[in-house]
């Protein structure tokens, strides 16, 4: 079946993804979330690839409301229709967790859709090309405003020219969030950054856990 | 050959597949609850319900079913609520997360960074 990702100039995204071809173990029954956003082009979708045990595969979400606005005077009824494509990929991770990972464009109808789609996510994945930096600044704005925890991960397809405290001084990050570096087409190191974000969840969920 | 969005000139296709209906209670699905089915499909069912009843043999997330029929996530939702009104599916919705914004437990946390770390 043809389908479209939200990334069509993503590399190493696949053209059409087949039906899912390793199903979901019987037992499996928690099903977690944890959202991958980034600019146009900057690689979630190879991300996403490279680390799930499925093909990428693309869906979308389209939420209509009634407008209000001039037209109403004239007795028609407007409508906004905002459309948000994704794409997801997955990862068993024992027997009964499904952890399911959402490559998602930050654009700022992407951010409306979010409680919607995104509540309950365990954390995110910023992924930034560092000629692009001011691409990530509404996401990264947009999480804090979220309380949704996230790290950051600089996707390097040549040589970086900037180090990670440049980046981190010209993202004016906050220096309890984790910054790293990640080659997306690799497997072992799109892996390290969601063991990143994880860890930092970890700890964050230690600070919160009442002390006796 | 790119997918047509479903709503981009063909608002029927959507109004059909539902009936026109939204449902109050299409939210008590996540993307990633996984549902199985309990029974095959019927005669003259709708086709998008056979779909779902032929996908959810083994458990399949939301997403991955909106995906595979080319629909809009809120209108499979729509659909599942309707095959589990009728008993034909059940749904497992995720325990360890989408509780607002609170974190799932350490311990909880912990098994999701051993199993990542073992990839």
């Amino acid at each position: 079946m043809p389908s479209r990702t939200s990334d069509p100039e993503d590399p190493a995204a696949p053209a059409a993804p087949a039906l899912s071809g390793r199903p979901l173990r019987d037992t499996a029954r928690d099903g977690l979330k944890i959202v991958v956003v980034g600019g146009f082009g900057v690689g979630k979708t190879t991300l996403v690839g490279s680390v799930s045990e499925i093909r990428p595969l693309s869906t979308e979400e389209v939420m209509t409301q009634a407008g209000v606005g001039i037209d109403d005077r004239e007795g028609v009824r407007t409508k906004t229709t905002t459309t948000v494509a994704f794409d997801f990929g997955r990862i068993t991770l024992d027997d009964e967790m499904v952890l399911y990972l959402f490559g998602a464009p930050g654009q700022e109808r992407f951010w409306f859709l979010w409680d919607r789609l995104f509540a309950g996510t365990l954390g995110a994945v910023v992924l930034v090309d560092t000629r692009r930096l001011a691409d990530s600044w509404y996401a990264i704005d947009r999480l804090e405003h979220h309380g949704l925890p996230f790290v950051v991960a600089r996707n390097n397809f040549d040589e970086p020219t900037h180090s990670l405290e440049q980046v981190r001084a010209a993202l004016s990050l906050n220096p309890d969030v984790p910054l790293l570096d990640c080659d997306a087409r690799k497997r072992e190191s799109s892996r390290d950054v969601l063991v990143a974000l994880v860890r930092h969840l970890h700890s964050l969920s230690h600070a919160l856990e009442p002390t006796p | 050959m790119i997918r047509r969005p479903v709503d981009s000139g063909d608002p029927d296709r959507l109004y059909t597949v539902t009936g026109g209906r939204t449902r109050a209670d299409e939210q008590a699905f996540d993307l990633v609850t996984l549902i199985v089915r309990e029974s095959g499909p019927t005669p003259g069912m709708q086709s998008e319900l056979v779909r779902i009843l032929q996908l959810s043999e083994r458990p399949v997330a939301v997403v991955e079913l909106a995906s595979l029929l080319d629909l809009p996530v809120g209108v499979v939702k729509i659909l599942l609520c309707d095959l589990l009104d009728t008993g034909r599916i059940t749904a497992r919705h995720p325990q360890s997360s989408g509780r607002g914004r609170q974190l799932p437990p350490p311990e909880t946390l912990k098994k999701v960074l051993l199993a990542l770390q073992n990839l």
